[in-house]
């Protein structure tokens, strides 16, 4: 707590003494360009990540030994609470939809995404809704009810105060931003791909951010109505969940899964597709089944929506429905299974190189393979009984979601890292994090198999003393991969100095559009839009020799104008959402009115962008293509 | 981002790239809208006969009522198709007419709402009733925000279509906003039938 209002006293400081404000005002905060949208998604997921692994330590310090006095339960309570909330909402599906704002416009040919208007309201309300749910902290107690929330322990009668209503509005303000990134997602893909780049030519990430953005929209207003439901029974006195007025308390986590399973797939199939860039790019071959890739995806986004019975086979369902819940879950590893056996050929007979993104990759499959196999075995409703709610829970969910979305992510960073900001990252301290994170992460995890076996139960704050050698063994894993991830950070930092200025667009060799133009990418993204001939348009373009800057094609370029509004209605949003929060409607409705008007403003907002005159695009290229010749 | 028409044939809205996505992604938005009500029909088809102390749903729901908030909303989703075949036409003041009629319909929907919600409450079911009752009005109050915002919309659109004239952008305006029009009326068939209908005689 203290230290959240240090940094911010640090932030305002810095900017004020160096009068960035402006800087920021005009650069940043104002910007519809998807390219610095991404960037800021990626900013705020890293820092995200960092408190959410602040919280993994504190937790782990506490685990270590039996006894410990360093937490106390309710302060345990919050912190595991605050640490997968943030890890999955507001650190795992910001850094990949970042990603995705930054490449899949470039990896189809297009100058922006379909809206980009909305793209920047997106951001900030993903923005102010973690500023929302972090503030839980500071002010008024955090939620302590789990990142699941189940009532009636989360209910206004067991859960009385604010601090609940923090987890409740701070997830609905970003989820209306991630429902409008589905959509716009959607649209941009269906709708802005370069001449010639029809759907089975697709870059395989851009195919996963599709197939993402429709999980997305259809899974996302169910998570609207369950939080709207909760908000209403506990500000207003509803019974949606309570166990007065006939509430039905299981209906909630019904609902809640229903999104929460979906949603587990939104934070891996965009992490499988860079996994698929990647391997295909460092094994210098094509993605091997680029449609069994396709078809699989396409299945595991239907099926994530028929197994989240899965979470609650001990609650009491019956033989009928957990058999069947059963085995639509096991059925997901067979899809599954073809994604890894697809990797597998890709880099059969491969020429490998083992660059930073390219280890991350590999850590991958075996670790993943772990996580999925025992999800598996968590899938057999009977063996649930014995493994529920245990750490062999804990370990599996860690196993496929740090070895598939963080190592994705981090895949993901390094591997697009020079055409974001025109250098590598240090490959020497890149390996090091590397080796540092993933053997911290397995021997973090792989102990708590075990310890789920001895019966040590999710969500305790204290260990019993036959736990204890393999609970020291999983802190010493996660001090590693807190030292990896600072080493990670740093690499940031050390690469911004240091590294050697890329001088063209194309640094790994790669196979994609995103590689076609230059780096620092100027704002249009291309001169001219290339003509795609098939998959990998890229690769062909390069063995053609062509070029995405054909002097006299250029044309004058369409742009959409920045606007501060996105900001300014998610700043009255985060005020209303304060006031409902502290049950204060004198705040609240004065709020919701400010966002209205923002609305009513940008309804008559007829700005219709600019143009990019033929002389400004000449100047800009021939700059940046200097290096090139 | 490319501003120029690209076509030069089919309705006005569809004139533009720009137009086309817009249709497009408020089409997809309505698909989040379908899940968004599915929803709450699901937990309202839980919460069914949930009633606890208060009023049981045959009790209070009366048919003379809800047929005519059935017909205000029918009849304002015609006249707002109404409307736009005059904008297909090129006839501003036809639009305006039409979409002008289309709202007084909506905003008699609502009052009737309104004093429904009303006077179940002084009989004694109302939000915190039982959670039947929240059931109830959640689905039911979505549905008549929606139809307010619906309706403060297309005032704003209209005020738009006064400044501006038929062009690509407010033509695009009035067709998205009939297409949501039009949605709300589907919900309120549901509603109609899997809330009141049988409501009353369950
Ligand atoms: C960085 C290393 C990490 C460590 C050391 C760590 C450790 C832990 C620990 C000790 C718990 C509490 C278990 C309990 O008391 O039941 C936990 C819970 C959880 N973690 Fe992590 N975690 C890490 C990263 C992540 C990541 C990257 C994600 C997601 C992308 C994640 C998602 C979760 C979730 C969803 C929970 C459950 C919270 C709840 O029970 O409500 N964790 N983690
Ligand atoms: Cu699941």
């Amino acid at each position: 707590m203290v230290s959240i209002v240090l940094v911010s006293i640090a932030i305002v400081f810095v900017l004020t003494y160096f009068k960035k404000w402006g800087w920021l005002w005009r650069e940043w905060i104002t910007t519809v360009d998807h390219k610095k949208i991404g960037i800021m998604y990626i900013i705020a997921a890293l820092a995200m990540l960092f408190r959410g692994g602040v919280d993994a330590l504190l937790m782990r310090t506490q685990l270590t030994l039996p006894g410990m006095e360093f937490l106390d339960s309710q302060h345990y309570n919050e912190i595991f609470t605050t640490h997968g909330t943030i890890m999955i909402i507001f650190m795992a599906m910001p850094f990949l939809i970042g990603l995705m704002n930054y490449i899949v416009p470039l990896q189809i040919g297009a100058r922006d995404v379909a809206f980009p208007f909305l793209n920047a309201l997106s951001f900030w309300s993903f923005a102010f809704g973690a500023m929302i749910f972090n503030l839980s902290f500071v002010i008024g107690g955090s939620p302590d009810a789990g990142w699941t929330s189940y009532t009636p322990m989360a209910g206004a009668a067991l859960n009385p105060g604010p601090a609940q209503n923090y987890y409740l509005i701070g997830l609905q303000v970003a989820g209306i931003g991630t429902l409008a990134t589905g959509i716009n997602f959607m649209v941009t893909i269906l709708k802005m791909r370069a001449p010639g780049m029809n759907m089975m030519r697709l870059p395989i990430f851009t195919w996963s951010t599709f197939i993402t953005s429709f999980i997305i929209v259809f899974a996302f207003p169910i998570l609207t109505v369950a939080l709207a439901l909760m908000t209403i029974d506990r500000i207003f006195g509803s019974h949606f969940f309570t166990l007065t007025g006939e509430g039905m308390p299981m209906m909630w986590a019904n609902l809640f899964w229903l999104w929460g399973h979906p949603e587990v797939y939104i934070v891996i199939l965009p992490a499988f597709g860079i996994f698929s860039e990647v391997i295909s790019t460092f094994a210098r071959k094509q993605l091997f089944g680029y449609k069994a890739m396709v078809y699989s995806m396409v299945v595991i986004a239907g099926l994530s929506f028929i197994v989240w019975v899965h979470h609650f086979f001990t609650m009491g369902a019956g033989g009928g429905v957990n058999s069947f819940f059963s085995i639509t879950t096991m059925l997901i590893a067979v899809p599954t299974g073809v994604k890894i056996f697809n990797w597998l050929g890709t880099m059969y007979k491969g020429r490998i190189r083992f660059d930073t993104p390219m280890l991350w990759s590999l850590a991958f499959i075996p670790c993943f393979v772990i996580g999925g196999v025992t999800g598996v075995m968590l899938a057999m409703a009977a063996a649930d009984y014995q493994y529920h709610n245990t750490y062999f829970l804990v370990a599996h969910f860690h196993y496929v979601l740090i070895a598939g979305t963080v190592f994705g992510c981090f895949a993901g960073l390094t591997f697009w890292y020079p055409k974001m900001f025109g250098h590598k990252m240090n490959e020497k301290l890149g390996k090091i994090s590397f080796w540092l994170f993933v053997i911290g992460f397995n021997v973090c995890f792989f102990p708590m198999y075990f310890l789920g076996f001895a019966g040590m139960p999710r969500r305790t704050y204290t260990i019993e003393p036959e736990w204890m050698p393999l609970n020291v063994t999983a802190s010493i894993g996660a001090v590693l991969m807190a030292i990896g991830f600072a080493v990670f950070v740093y690499n940031i930092y050390y690469s911004f100095r240091y590294s050697k200025r890329e001088t063209h667009g194309d640094t790994w060799d790669g196979r994609a559009l995103e590689w076609a133009t230059t780096t620092p990418v100027p704002f249009y993204n291309f001169a001219t839009v290339p003509k795609v001939e098939g998959p990998e348009a890229y690769w062909i373009l390069k063995e053609k020799g062509g070029t995405t800057y054909e002097k006299d094609k250029v044309e004058p370029i369409h742009m959409p104008s920045d606007s501060g509004i996105p900001f300014i209605m998610m700043a009255f949003m985060f005020v209303a959402s304060f006031g409902l929060i502290w049950e204060w409607m004198w705040m609240a409705i004065p709020g919701i009115i400010g966002v209205l008007v923002c609305m009513v403003i940008r309804s008559f907002d007829y700005d219709d962008g600019f143009y990019v005159s033929v002389k400004e695009i000449k100047r800009i290229e021939e700059k940046a293509r200097e290096g090139e010749q | 981002m490319s501003a120029h028409t690209d076509l030069n044939t089919g309705p006005l809205e569809y004139r533009s790239h720009e137009g086309r996505m817009t249709i497009l992604g408020f089409w997809i938005f309505l698909g989040a809208e379908v899940v968004l009500f599915s929803t709450l029909f699901a937990t309202y088809a839980v919460l069914f006969g949930k009633t606890a102390d208060a009023p049981v749903p045959a009790e209070l729901f009366e048919l003379p009522m809800v047929l005519i908030m059935t017909f205000l909303l029918l009849t304002s989703s015609f006249t707002c198709g109404i409307a736009i075949h005059h904008m297909r036409r090129g006839s501003l003041k036809g639009l305006f007419v039409w979409l002008g009629i289309t709202l007084a319909l909506g905003l008699g929907f609502l009052g009737f709402e309104i004093y429904e919600f009303v006077h179940y409450a002084h009989e004694g079911a109302s939000l915190p009733s039982s959670a039947f009752w929240s059931a109830f009005f959640v689905l039911t109050g979505t549905h008549g925000l929606h139809v307010l915002l619906g309706i403060g919309w297309a005032v704003l659109i209209l005020i738009q279509l006064r400044q501006r004239g038929l062009t690509p952008v407010t033509s695009r305006k009035v067709f998205v906003v009939g297409l949501y029009w039009h949605f709300l009326d589907v919900i309120w068939i549901f509603i109609f039938t899997s809330v009141y209908l049988i409501g009353m005689v369950v």
